[in-house]
This record gives structure tokens, C-alpha cells and sequence, in this order.
């Protein structure tokens, strides 16, 4: 009974298997990049970023196809240029860094459904805007388990600079000039990140693994380590459910894997132990003997 | 703004309207064809008369297609229009009212004995779709309906252009021939597959007819329409299936996710065939630019993943 619903499923179908080996792939490597973009206030920078990739990789799908290598570095230079477009917005006229990021992220969506459209097809529109992570082929799989690799001995070697940065930056600079391409460097794990995410989720959904368990994690502890190991956990438990929902249930997965994540979330936020609702109670009067 | 530039065409057309016999006799019968098989089907009886234009063209999905404003202004010059029927194209009755055409409308598969979806390919397919029991749209994957579709064509040109009718009655008969030829030579390769491996898998289910006339199995992870994201107890269901009956061959469409059926013949150990062109014709230099290279195009790659070699 348990084996049936939870291991048979693995064991009989190799998709199945890579499916949950990418999502747990892009899950790691995204849970901890998600903490740091919550820490840092960026989470809906993330999304805007998603949304950056489209029109990137729908030239690299309109000169190539479905092909791998020319719609990630599509969408790696779209995902990149728009972090550092609106970055320059910011600094050099008088909008806020999310104005110009919202401003960006739509002309990048319309440019991407317009481009994606000269090719004909609408089906076509749909595979890049909801990916198909049960078919992941051998290059895209190594290609997502080298992003994550990648990403977290990044984080690793960079983690006290992204820290200090992230938590007191006034700090930072006072010490050291890592300041600068540690943030650098984070932007280009989360766009790269983002553009394995793509392969497999889509477009729409790729930011959702990598926030939703952050988000979550943080209604558990403050601890910015705890917060993020919590978040993987979170992550690589919701990419396993999600396909094991859309295999019992006939729905597709990945949208499933970003509802469970987003159930976790909801279970977070009430039953949180930092900061979740039922914990910021106003506290029962003591007994009093 | 759509309807406005309708009516705006509606009043230049009736403002010219008194000048058209002048360019009558210069000017090509302007017809429009919904997608680029009936296209082709009605350039061959046509011939040089009619100037045809397709509104869905190669690689582009006639199930889900989103018309664009000169679509309509297409459409409202036309005098004729072909259209599949069978609900192919849901879109094309508001195109058609929407841009007021003069045209006459032609329904190519008038008169088409129809399949229904769902028992397309001998009971096995167990899609839960919504399509149950519809007439299946992909009439034309069986040659004998292709003459029905010219047929009706050739009667439809005539009845718009009568002065072209001996050219049109030529181009048919001639066609027809063709037609004729290409059916045996379907049925002589499908005959050159042993029985026991006339199945295959394919991403859409569009071979319906062509499985009802020529004795081959096609079974489809998808529904009749290309619109459904497949979830993972349908691969899985397919991949059961495919263990259990032993079928040699999966298929992509060429305008289906290609990455789906690698994954599905990876994992089955089954060969995986070239691309089958089976709602579009290719691009006019590409292997299926016309409908007869398209079916030969099909039959050949069918045949080389299902014919030479024994089953392991």
C-alpha cells in the first residue's frame, strides 16, 4: 500500500525518476538562493527575473527549436541584461528598482509571447511557458544537476560576503569590497538558476520552487542557515509529492509541484513556530495557583 | 476595431464592386484555404486560375489557431473558401462572419463517411478526453476521402469561376489518377510490415482514418486535440502499453513535443521514427510540401521503423 503509492511509481518508470532527480536538482540549488532573495527583499525580484528569460529563449526556440544550449544562452542574456537594465533604471532616474523591474518584466513577457508567436503555433508557446519536466532527456538533466552543483559550491565559497551583504551592507563595505561581485555574483546564480527551471517547470512556475520553500522556511526558524536547509527539505518533499500527485491523479506536474510547495506554505503560516499565526496569539493568561 | 475594418473592406469592396469586370479577366480567382493540406489539395485543381492563400500555414496548429486582423481582411476578398468541417477549425465560423466574406464557403468533407474519436485506432486508445464520440476532423489521412475532398473543391470552383470548369474537370481527373496511384502504393507498403508489428505510438491522435483504411495501429498519449499538457499517468499508461503490446515504434508529430516521444522510446527501448506530417504540410522545400509527398513522406517513415528488422 505505501509502496504503491509512494516507491512503485519510481521504480517502474525511468521518467519518473528523472523528473523527481531534475526537480530535486533545481530544488537544492534553489532553496537557498530563494532564502537569500527573501532575506534580501528580492522576491518578487525573482519572478520579474523569470518573466526576463521568455523573450530570450523564445529567439533561441525561433533560430533553433527546442534545442537546449540556444535557449538557455537565450535566455541567460535576457534573464542577465534585464538585471543589470533595471538595476541601471534605478540608479539613473528617479523610478524605484520594482517600478523598473515590473516595467521590464511585462515588455519581456509581451515581447516573448510575440516572438514565440512568429513560429506559427501556439502549442509552441505552451511548452516553453510550462516546460515538461516528464521529459527531461539526458543533456537537460546534466545540464540542470551541473546548475545546481554549480550553484551551491558557489554559495558555499561566496556564503559570509552574500551573508554580510544581504544582512548588514553598511558593514560589508567598511571591511571588505566583496560587496559588489558577491551581488553580482547571486544575480547570475538566480538567473541561471531561473533558466535551468525553464527547462523543466517553464517559465511561470520556475521561480516558484525556489521561493515558495524559502518563504515557508522562514515561518520556522530566523536562522539563516536553519532556513535554509528547512527550505530544501521543503522543496525536494514538494517536487517528490507533486509528481507522485500528478501520476495518481492524472494532473499535470508541474504545476503540481509548485501547489504542494505552495500547501507547504500555507501549513507555514499558520502553524509556524517563528512567526506563524497561531504563534503571534496574543499568549494565554499563566495559571495561576 | 476588427469589425470596423471588416465593414470598412465590406464598403471598398461594394465601392469597386462596379469596377471588377474590368480586372475580371486579368486577375486570379481569389480562394482561401483554412490550412495548408486543403491548400495544396486546391492549388492541384485550380491550377493556374485561382490565386489560393492559406490562412494557417506549415507548422502552425489549425486546432488552436488565434486569427489575426488580415486574416479577416484575407477572408473578405476571397470568393471562395475551402474549410475541413468536422469542427477542425471552431475558430473559422466567427472569422467568417466576422469579415463579412462574399465568398461561398466549400466544406471539403461533405459527404465523407466519419469516424468517431476514441475508437479511431480499434478500441485501444484510453484517452479520457472530453472529445469522446466526436466526428474525428483528420479526414484526410485516408486517400479515398481526399477524392471526396477535390470533389467537393472541383464543385466549388465551378460554381465561382464557371468559365474555368473544363480546366477544373482536367485538373481533377488528373489528380484523381495520382490519387489512385498513391492509395496502392500505400497498401503494397503497409503489406511489406508483418502483421504483428503494424502498431505504432504517436504524440496526437491523427491517424484515425488512416488506421481504419490501411490496417495500421496508431495509439496517442494525448486526446484528439493538441491542447490537453499530458500529466504522468498518461505517459505512464502509454509506457505500460507499449511494454505489454509489444509496439516497435514511437512517432512525433511535427507539431507535437517532440522531447515527450524521445522520452517515451528511451524508456520502452522501442525505435523512434522520423517526424509524421499529419495536420500540416512542411515548409514548400521540405520533405512534404505537398499532400501526396506528406502521405509518401508518412508511409515511408512508418515503413522503415516498422518493416525491415524482427522484433528483439
Amino acid at each position: 500500500m505505501f509502496y504503491d503509492l509512494l516507491i512503485a511509481p519510481f521504480v517502474e518508470f525511468e521518467f519518473m525518476r528523472r523528473a523527481l532527480v531534475g526537480a530535486s536538482a533545481l530544488a537544492l540549488a534553489g532553496s537557498p538562493l530563494g532564502v537569500f532573495l527573501l532575506l534580501r527583499r528580492m522576491s518578487l525580484t525573482g519572478d520579474a527575473m523569470a518573466h526576463a528569460i521568455l523573450p530570450g529563449a523564445a529567439v533561441g526556440y525561433l533560430i533553433a527549436g527546442l534545442s537546449l544550449p540556444a535557449m538557455t544562452i537565450g535566455g541567460l542574456a535576457a534573464g542577465l541584461s534585464v538585471a543589470l537594465l533595471s538595476g541601471l533604471v534605478a540608479r539613473f532616474t528617479a523610478l524605484r528598482e520594482d517600478a523598473s523591474l515590473a516595467g521590464f518584466y511585462l515588455m519581456s513577457l509581451a515581447l516573448g509571447v510575440t516572438i514565440l508567436s512568429l513560429r506559427g503555433s501556439s502549442v509552441d508557446l505552451l511548452h516553453v511557458l510550462f516546460g515538461n519536466v516528464l521529459a527531461l532527456d539526458e543533456d537537460t538533466l546534466l545540464f540542470l544537476a551541473g546548475v545546481s552543483t554549480v550553484t551551491l559550491l558557489a554559495l558555499a565559497a561566496g556564503y559570509r560576503a552574500l551573508a554580510m551583504e544581504t544582512l548588514d551592507p553598511g558593514f560589508l563595505s567598511s571591511v571588505s569590497k566583496a560587496g559588489g561581485p558577491a551581488q553580482v555574483l547571486f544575480l547570475s546564480l538566480v538567473v541561471l538558476n531561473l533558466v535551468a527551471g525553464f527547462h523543466a517547470l517553464g517559465t511561470l512556475l520556475a521561480v516558484g520552487i525556489m521561493i515558495l520553500p524559502a518563504a515557508s522556511a522562514r515561518l520556522w526558524s530566523p536562522d539563516i542557515t536553519r532556513m535554509t536547509l528547512i527550505a530544501a527539505l521543503i522543496g525536494l518533499v514538494s517536487s517528490a509529492t507533486g509528481l507522485l500527485l500528478s501520476y495518481h491523479f492524472n494532473l499535470p506536474p508541474g504545476p503540481l509541484i509548485v501547489l504542494t510547495a505552495g500547501g507547504w506554505h500555507v501549513v507555514s503560516m499558520i502553524f509556524g513556530l517563528s512567526g506563524g499565526y497561531l504563534r503571534r496569539l496574543p499568549p494565554r493568561r499563566h495559571l495561576e495557583a | 476595431m476588427f469589425t470596423r475594418r471588416a465593414s470598412l473592406n465590406l464598403i471598398s469592396v461594394a465601392l469597386l464592386a462596379p469596377l471588377a469586370p474590368a480586372f475580371a479577366q486579368s486577375e486570379k480567382l481569389p480562394v482561401v484555404a483554412t490550412f495548408s493540406i486543403l491548400g495544396d489539395l486546391t492549388k492541384q485543381i485550380a491550377g493556374e486560375r485561382a490565386d489560393v492563400k492559406v490562412l494557417v500555414g506549415p507548422g502552425g496548429d489549425s486546432h488552436v489557431f488565434a486569427p489575426t486582423p488580415a486574416d479577416a481582411k484575407t477572408l473578405s476578398a476571397a470568393k471562395l473558401v475551402v474549410v475541413n468541417g468536422l469542427k477542425l477549425e471552431g475558430w473559422i465560423d466567427r472569422l467568417i462572419s466576422s469579415s463579412k466574406t462574399k465568398g461561398k464557403i466549400v466544406v471539403a468533407t461533405k459527404g465523407v463517411k466519419t469516424l468517431r474519436t476514441g475508437r479511431s485506432s480499434h478500441g485501444h486508445n484510453h484517452n479520457h478526453g472530453h472529445s469522446h464520440g466526436e466526428a474525428d476532423p483528420h479526414a484526410w489521412q485516408n486517400v479515398a476521402n481526399v477524392k471526396i475532398y477535390v470533389a467537393n473543391i472541383r464543385d466549388g470552383l465551378i460554381g465561382a469561376d464557371p468559365e474555368g470548369r473544363s480546366v477544373y474537370e482536367a485538373n481533377f481527373k488528373t489528380y484523381v489518377e495520382k490519387l489512385d496511384a498513391l492509395d496502392v502504393e500505400i497498401r503494397a507498403s503497409v503489406a511489406s510490415i508483418p502483421p504483428e508489428r503494424r502498431k505504432v505510438i504517436t504524440t496526437h491522435d491523427a491517424f484515425g482514418y488512416f488506421a481504419a483504411a490501411y490496417g495500421l495501429k496508431f495509439i496517442a498519449p494525448q486526446g484528439v486535440s493538441t491542447d490537453a499538457a499530458a500529466s504522468a499517468q498518461d505517459v505512464a499508461r502509454i509506457i505500460r502499453q507499449i511494454r505489454a503490446e509489444k509496439i516497435p515504434a514511437v512517432f512525433a508529430e511535427n507539431i507535437s513535443d517532440p522531447r515527450m516521444a524521445t522520452r517515451i522510446a528511451q524508456e520502452t527501448g522501442t525505435k523512434l521514427g522520423g517526424a509524421l506530417y499529419s495536420d500540416q504540410l512542411s515548409a514548400p522545400d521540405g520533405p512534404a510540401g505537398t499532400y501526396i509527398d506528406m502521405v509518401r513522406h508518412n508511409i515511408r517513415e512508418l515503413t522503415k521503423a516498422l518493416g525491415d528488422q524482427p522484433a528483439p
